[in-house]
């Protein structure tokens, strides 16, 4: 594979309902990071700071679901502009922690958080509701129920391993098969 | 203490071991509005069973509650056939009038409202149980005169204002419903000889009678189709101090109600086919399994069973047999369509939840408390006493090969003359719609939702156990009818009924419903399709009973015949999942932020 | 009749008692058959289905059905370990699982089933259940949000502990453990030491404060599947494997009092 710059294969990362926990999995990899970035030109990922899409991708890594029409439209864009999909970590995969929510009704979340909870201190008495804050959905939930995606790799977060060898196994082209010791849900 | 008393009276009228427990439930559910912790307590110590055991027979029956119910409760119908015909203006009605939703209690505590699989009277829909008392050919003008004439005499059998046909006129009866008997074959509703088939069975020895029921080449009724010969030899042969015979009273299958009107009209005939069984098995007892919602034919059937006694067709020394002695006990069930299924009615009559037993032991080898039990469908025992009467030549002469003799099938939907045929096997579809006034049909349901869908090519396919084999339900849909809508129906009766017991249907049951309700809302994609096809196939082959293991086929026989109901312009999986909608899942979201915070 | 009856189990011949199941015969030749529900020493419950094998061409549950003499059994082929992928997907989402705050991940059956399985996410709709949680006893915890209706605790108690503590109730997707004579687990016989706490596949019957007390690495399905122990089980009629013991935890109870 080409190492040359602009040749490279481009990959693109995201955190939507995330802890940045997978990120920091990826870091991780420790000097193999050296590598990967010989192999790839990372792309849009907050690794690097990028916004938005400037050209397709080979490869888009997806950590969390979407708890807010926010994530949807990322998580949309990475579908529209990536080859392939991976979720990545358990909230991606199905839900994770922030889909403890899911059987609490959204209005009893925010009065919880922002009304009623014990530790509340809220002397406006309202929910945050500028328009600029992303509206959230009904419940929170994995990627695969929103966009199609490509492969999962679970894990909270996945080992460095894991997300190593699904990377190198993307990138030959292959489909990535995680051994019994990095396939884990926790 | 008052209470505690109450439970003694009933133990000491039912008996005090755990297959009392139904009669004693129903009564005091039926006294009481629920079966109460604390009753359950009491029973629990006069049955000398656990309280979780009792807790676990009260939960598990739709017609017993833990929490209180009115002293009326109204269970619409809400079968696909009822929705066909006008359920929903129905329930509005109701609810309108009595100013409660489905599932509530009107606040004086009077009347509860709530809604019920198919209670047999898919001919006479849109229908209600009232009470005990079935109340057919409901409309919302008929909906609110019931809620009134309720308020003012609270008592359901006072709904009673004609009367249907034949015996629902019996003064034991007094019932609304109609037989609506359109067909009646010449065999099993030929004339009646009381006693006759008891008479030729006492002539012969036990293994002739179960030779003549072979020779006959008699198949269940129920569906599945298992010979009654083989059964009863298994039986037969089978060591065990006591031996029982269970007929099968309880269709539920949602479009069955042949034995409704078989109940109706010829339970000698019935009780006769028990008895040639008692005496071709060597059993002395019978169980008489009726189920729920049919409470109302339970004292015409006590009755007959009396005069049974009386006439020397049942007790000791049958017809002056000396040793030959044969009773038949009437067993309820409480609104379960998985006690249909004979491993699961047999727990039921012991007491307990009416899930489905493993296999083997066949129940043949120990069915009833552990003794060898054959268990028979209303229908077949029905056979089984005009074969002794007519001989086995004249039965297998009707029919097919593999399937001799006739079907009462139970017809429904839309067709003009809704009601009971009995056919000889062999009959086809055609026929039978023409019979019917269903010509013209879109689809028809053979065998109710756990059987097959047959497209209008199919109707020439013939009604036996060789082609399209069936318990007797034959649900017909005009050529306007959204099949989804009736599929997702049908989906509700199978998450409704499973017992839970095995991962399969518990959970594909209710997946089967979300995928369904994805299609239905056109936010479906290839991607719901392979999901809703990977469960319906898992049911089907890993599900541990029939209600599973059948769960699946309305979806599958659906896409054999009807593909174009879940294929139609159905998306591939493209850059977005079809099932998510971001507008409605933030609609909650927006309303909030709209809405007053404080 | 002879009461030796042989089977081929994937093509290995396989002597069973004429009245032993497909799955007792199995763990005792050292061949693993996945299972959930089934644990040796205890009546077979046949509810998971995990364990179901083809006898002859026909669907059936190893742990109920009795070796037949000349069956032809097959056990690890990619079509059942699809249908069983199936099966552990429904668990899944048929109940609330969330393994990264569970304290019986790396012990749970279920979640090393998925492992071994290669079960990376499941893919149908997520049923979220309104389930409880009965922290009501001191010591135990009942989380019905876990709870695979597997009935192990159910007959653990009835059978080994002598109590029948455990029952169940409602039906189809209301179906729950009961727990004997109420509601709650602390007006219940059960007692910290029960060996129903260790029959517990998943985490919804738990020792209080006992949680994540063996770091990652060190847990029963770390390194190795479920089952991959079976076969050095061989002759040991009470097979039980890692994670399957029921004995109960050293010094359980002790700590917790």
């Amino acid at each position: 594979m080409s190492t040359e710059a602009g040749t490279r294969p481009r990959i693109a990362t995201v955190s939507l309902a995330g802890c940045f926990g997978c990120h920091m999995s990826l870091l991780d990899i420790d000097e193999r990071i050296l590598e990967l970035a010989e192999l790839v030109e990372i792309h849009k990922s907050p690794i690097v700071d990028r916004k938005t899409f400037a050209a397709r991708c080979a490869v888009g890594l997806i950590e969390g679901g979407c708890c807010n029409a926010e994530n949807v439209e990322t998580l949309r864009a990475f579908r529209d502009h990536c080859d392939v999909l991976v979720s990545v970590g358990d909230c991606a995969t199905m839900g994770g922690i922030p889909a403890l929510r899911n059987r609490v009704p959204l209005k009893e979340c925010l009065d919880e958080a922002y009304l009623s909870g014990p530790s509340t201190v809220n002397p406006t008495g309202r929910i945050p509701d500028d328009p600029e804050l992303p509206l959230l959905l009904d419940r929170v939930y994995p990627c695969h129920e929103v966009v199609p995606i490509d492969y999962h790799v679970p894990g909270c977060p996945p080992p460095a391993d894991a997300l190593w060898a699904a990377v190198q196994a993307l990138l030959s082209g292959e489909d990535p098969v995680l051994p019994y010791a990095l396939l884990k849900y926790d | 203490m008052t209470a505690a008393t109450e439970v003694d009276r009933l133990v000491a009228t039912h008996g005090s071991e755990p297959p009392a427990l139904m009669d004693i439930a129903r009564d005091i559910q039926a006294a009481e509005g629920c079966v109460s912790p604390e009753r359950q307590r009491q029973i629990a110590e006069r049955l000398d069973m656990r309280i979780a055991e009792v807790r676990a027979f009260v939960g598990f029956y739709s017609f017993l509650t833990e929490e209180p119910q009115g002293s009326i409760v109204i269970r619409l119908c809400d079968d696909v056939v009822d929705r066909m015909k006008g359920f929903d203006r129905v329930r509005d009605a109701f609810e309108e009038a009595l100013g409660v939703s489905v599932g509530e209690t009107t606040p004086d505590g009077a009347i509860t409202l709530t809604t019920t699989p198919c209670i047999g009277l898919s001919d006479q829909a849109p229908a209600a149980l009232i009470g005990d008392v079935p109340v057919p050919f409901l409309s919302s003008d008929r909906a609110r005169d019931i809620v009134s004439s309720l308020r003012v005499h609270a008592d359901p059998t006072r709904l009673v204002t004609r009367m249907g046909d034949g015996k629902n006129r019996h003064p034991l009866v007094r019932s609304m419903v109609r037989n609506n008997l359109e067909r009646p074959g010449t065999f099993i509703f030929g004339p009646e000889y009381r006693g006759e088939a008891i008479r030729k069975a006492l002539s012969m020895t036990p293994f002739e009678v179960i030779r003549t029921i072979k020779t006959a080449r008699l198949r269940g009724r129920g569906g599945a189709g298992f010979p009654t010969g083989m059964k009863w030899e298994f039986t037969r042969v089978a060591r065990g101090a006591r031996k029982f015979i269970v007929c099968n009273a309880d269709e539920g299958e949602p479009g069955t109600f042949k034995d409704r009107v078989i109940l109706t009209e010829l339970p000698d005939r019935v009780i006769a086919g028990m008895t040639v069984a008692g005496y071709a098995l060597g059993a002395r007892e019978g169980l008489f399994y009726l189920r729920g919602e049919y409470a109302y034919l339970r004292p015409y059937l006590e009755d007959v069973l009396e005069r049974r006694r009386a006439d020397g067709l049942l007790g000791r020394d049958i017809l002056g047999k000396r040793g030959f002695d044969f009773d038949v006990e009437i067993r309820m069930g409480a609104g379960s369509y998985l006690c249909g299924e004979e491993t699961a009615l047999l727990n039921s009559c012991e007491g307990r939840p009416g899930d489905a037993r493993d296999r083997p032991p066949f129940p043949a080898e120990s069915g009833y408390l552990g003794f060898p039990t054959s268990v028979n469908n209303v229908e077949t025992l029905c056979c089984v006493a005009k074969i002794l009467e007519h001989g086995a030549a004249t039965f297998a002469e009707l029919g097919l090969q593999q399937s001799t003799g006739t079907k009462v099938l139970s017809v429904s939907g839309d067709c003009t003359r809704p009601g009971i045929y009995e056919v000889p096997f062999g009959t086809t579809l055609e026929a039978v719609l023409e019979m019917s006034g269903g010509e013209g049909a879109g689809a028809v349901l053979v065998g109710g939702p756990s059987g097959t869908w047959v497209n209008p090519e199919g109707f020439g396919r013939r009604i036996a156990f060789e082609d399209l084999a069936t318990g007797g339900a034959i649900v017909v849909f005009g050529p306007d009818r959204d099949l989804l809508v009736a599929l997702e129906g049908y989906a509700d009766f199978f998450a409704e009924e499973s017992c839970g017991y095995c991962t399969p249907c518990r959970v594909g049951t209710q997946l089967i419903q979300r995928y369904l309700q994805r299609f239905r809302e056109g936010r479906a994609d290839q991607g719901d399709l392979d999901g809703l096809l990977r469960v319906a196939r898992t049911l089907k082959t890993t599900s541990r009973c029939g209600l599973g293991q059948t769960a699946g086929n309305p979806v599958l026989t659906t896409l054999q015949s009807f593909s174009q109901v879940l294929e139609a312009g159905l998306p591939a999986v493209g850059t977005r999942r079809a099932a998510f909608d971001l507008e409605a899942s933030v609609a909650g979201a927006r309303a909030l932020r709209g809405g007053d915070h404080v | 009749m002879s009461d030796r009856v042989t089977f081929m189990l994937d093509g290995h011949r396989i002597e069973a008692y004429r009245s032993q199941t497909i799955m007792d015969a199995a763990i005792e030749a050292g061949v693993y058959i996945p299972r959930l529900c089934h644990v040796p020493g205890l009546d077979p419950w046949g509810s998971c289905r995990v364990c179901t094998v083809k006898v002859n061409g026909r669907p059936c549950a190893a742990c109920i059905q009795p070796a037949m003499d000349g069956a032809t059994v097959e056990n690890d082929t990619d079509e059942l370990n699809a249908w069983r992928r199936e099966l552990v997907e429904m668990l899944f989402v048929g109940g609330n699982h969330f393994c990264m705050s569970c304290e019986k991940s790396g012990n749970c059956e279920l979640q090393a089933m998925a492992y071994r399985l290669g079960v990376t996410a499941p893919t149908h709709p997520y049923l979220a259940p309104e389930r409880d949680v009965d922290a009501s006893h001191p010591d135990i915890m009942l989380d019905h949000n876990r709870c695979i209706l597997c009935a192990r605790c159910v007959r653990t108690s009835r059978d080994l502990d002598g109590k029948q503590v455990f029952g169940f109730v409602y039906r189809g997707a209301e179906r729950r453990i009961a727990v004997d004579p109420g509601v709650r687990l602390k007006d219940s016989e059960a007692d910290v030491t029960d060996r129903a706490l260790d029959a517990c596949p998943v985490g919804a019957l738990l020792r209080k404060r006992q949680g994540f007390q063996v770091p990652v690495g060190g847990r029963a399905y770390d390194h190795e599947p479920i089952g991959a122990t079976d076969g050095e089980a061989e002759g040991a009629p009470d097979g039980a494997s890692d994670g399957e013991s029921l004995e109960p935890a050293a010094s359980a109870g002790r700590e917790a009092s």
